[in-house]
């Protein structure tokens, strides 16, 4: 019976850079696909594309890619697919093609795009009002500092894509299971309505998406992983029926509990798990036990997909800084609440926002948990938003004093003055599928 | 009493300004303790000095999970919360060490081993 392997080396930018390279050559892989884009990249990489015409996309791809080719090269079958392209598939590809060219490989890349629609935002809005999903307002109240706009793509380009001949796919905003569901549906040719198969790939590209989280990242037992090192990332064994094996290329690999972990990890109605592609139901799925290190995942249902596709916009949204100081010695805790609020009493500007943390005394949930004993040292963090960047430029300033100036037991100012960055919103909204053109297009 | 932690694991993480907190127990007994004990009420009495707006409880008993979105508990999401854990990463370790009255037949609600 044919089966298919997809591995996923990469769950955001950031990841391991060695994590694919080895997940390549250790995991015999027919797709290896790279996840680069978290809900607000795609701001940070717009900006780059408005100072550069030619960046815009994850450049760690390329690095990964140059050490991927003597792996291309020894594997040729092997196919990568990768949303790596942002902002700027098209120039991601470019960078590629010479990466692949250099290493003598005869690779062809196909770039998906479409899916950034800012530069139709203005003709879109009348008809569509992107109304915010949370809250409900329309996208006129924040269009004038919107910076980037793109519809989640499915996995319907991706499949096109492979069945021109592509051996690597570059996509901008895709869905992050679509980048499984994709060479799933070119490999057994499902339908695009086949909805109980369509959900079984995308619980599969879930499971998958987030690298290491599956397969013993972040999972609760932790101490059985016997070493972090080498966590080994996930793949899985795509039968035609949808059903699936998951395991990885090393560490203590995927089991009930870190699949499960991983199976509800950001999803809201779990019976109803929206992608492009389909409305999957992780509610109907069964879990079997293999052996120790793998799990095999069966009888997905799922239910047509809706006919919007999901958008992420981001706009600006004014400046924000974070500083900290230590506080060592009796009454750390009361020392670093003191200091916070005299740098912000010193300062004397009204903030939009401010926030005053004791890292180390449960600011992680704040007031939920307390505790018992008076800590040691803490870190004493302070943060600022603004619509001024001169005011939060002034709040960096202020940190310093506070080390001759304040209580004593203050140390741990070597770093510096905390940096000043921009902030970008996130505004979810929806968009009709049939106002979304889809391109794939093969490199010459 | 016990501490959930005992009896269940699990996983939290962010969607914009919301949570969102999976706890799921070891075995089918302690799924069925935890369904009537582990209420969106209870989480939501359990977070409110965080501020949810709301708590929606969705039940997944197929892999003994009960996941929770806890609304606009983020105080502005990933980009814009001033809080050091701006994703939520860390809340379902909090809620696992909440303490509950000791349930009847907790012997058949931990962790088997291996």
């Amino acid at each position: 019976m044919k089966t298919v392997r997809i591995g996923n080396g990469c769950g955001f930018w950031g990841d391991s850079l060695d994590a694919p390279i080895r997940l390549a050559q250790r995991g015999n892989l027919d797709y290896l696909t790279l996840e680069y884009l978290a809900e607000l990249t795609m701001s940070i990489l717009a900006l780059q594309k408005q100072r550069d015409a030619n960046a815009g996309f994850a450049g760690d791809f390329i690095d990964v890619l140059g050490r991927l080719a003597p792996i291309l090269a020894q594997r040729p079958n092997l196919k990568v697919i990768t949303n790596a392209g942002g902002m700027n598939p098209h120039a991601c590809a470019q960078r590629a093609a010479e990466v692949l060219q250099r290493a003598g490989l005869k690779h062809r890349i196909a770039v998906v795009s479409g899916d950034d629609f800012l530069p139709r935002l203005d003709s879109l809005l009348p008809a569509h009002p992107f109304m915010n999903i949370d809250t409900g307002e329309a996208l006129a109240s924040v269009r004038a500092r919107v910076v980037s706009a793109n519809a989640y793509l499915g996995a319907r380009p991706i499949a096109d894509a492979l069945a021109l001949g592509a051996d690597i796919v570059i996509t901008g905003r895709v869905a992050d299971a679509s980048l499984t569901v994709g060479p799933a549906v070119h490999e057994f040719g499902w339908a695009w309505d086949d909805w109980n198969r369509l959900s079984a790939a995308s619980v599969a590209g879930h499971l998958i998406e987030c690298g290491a989280q599956v397969c013993g990242g972040l999972w609760c037992n932790w101490r059985e992983v016997s070493d972090y090192a080498d966590i080994g990332y996930p793949f899985v064994d795509l039968s035609a029926d949808g059903s699936f094996a998951i395991s990885s290329d090393a560490g203590p690999g995927v089991n009930r509990e870190t699949l499960t972990e991983q199976l509800l990890y950001e999803v809201g109605d779990p019976a109803r798990y929206l992608t492009p592609d389909v409305a999957a139901d992780f509610t109907s799925i069964a879990l079997d036990a293999v052996d120790a290190r793998t799990m095999r995942v069966h009888s997905a249902r799922g239910n047509p997909a809706t006919s919007t596709y999901k958008v992420s916009i981001a706009y600006r949204d004014g400046y924000m800084s974070s500083g900290t100081l230590v506080l060592a010695g009796p009454d750390a805790v009361a020392k670093a609440r003191l200091c916070g609020e005299v740098l912000l009493k010193r300062l004397g500007l009204p903030f939009d926002r401010s926030n005053i943390e004791c890292l180390g005394a449960g600011a992680c949930a704040p007031r939920i948990l307390k505790s018992s004993a008076d800590p040691l040292e803490v870190v004493l963090r302070v943060s600022v938003n603004d619509q001024q960047k001169a005011k939060v430029e002034r709040f960096a300033k202020e940190f310093a004093p506070l080390v001759t100036s304040g209580p004593p037991g203050v140390t741990g100012y070597t770093t510096g003055r905390p940096p000043v960055r921009e902030v970008f919103a996130y505004w979810p909204a929806l968009i009709d599928k049939s106002a979304v053109v889809t391109k794939v297009e093969m490199l010459p | 009493m016990i501490t959930l932690n005992q009896i269940a694991h699990g996983r939290s993480g962010d969607k914009g300004n919301h949570a969102n907190i999976a706890v799921i127990a070891y075995t089918p007994a302690g799924y069925a303790w935890l369904r009537d004990f582990l209420t969106a009420d209870a989480v939501a009495d359990y977070f409110a000095p965080m501020k949810p707006t709301r708590v929606e409880r969705f039940e997944a008993a197929n892999v003994l999970g009960l996941n929770f979105v806890l609304h606009d508990i983020l105080a502005g999401g990933a980009s814009r919360s001033l809080r050091i854990d701006t994703q939520g990463k860390t809340l379902a370790l909090a809620l696992l060490q909440m303490q509950a009255p000791t349930p009847a037949g907790v012997e058949g609600m931990f962790r088997c081993e291996g």
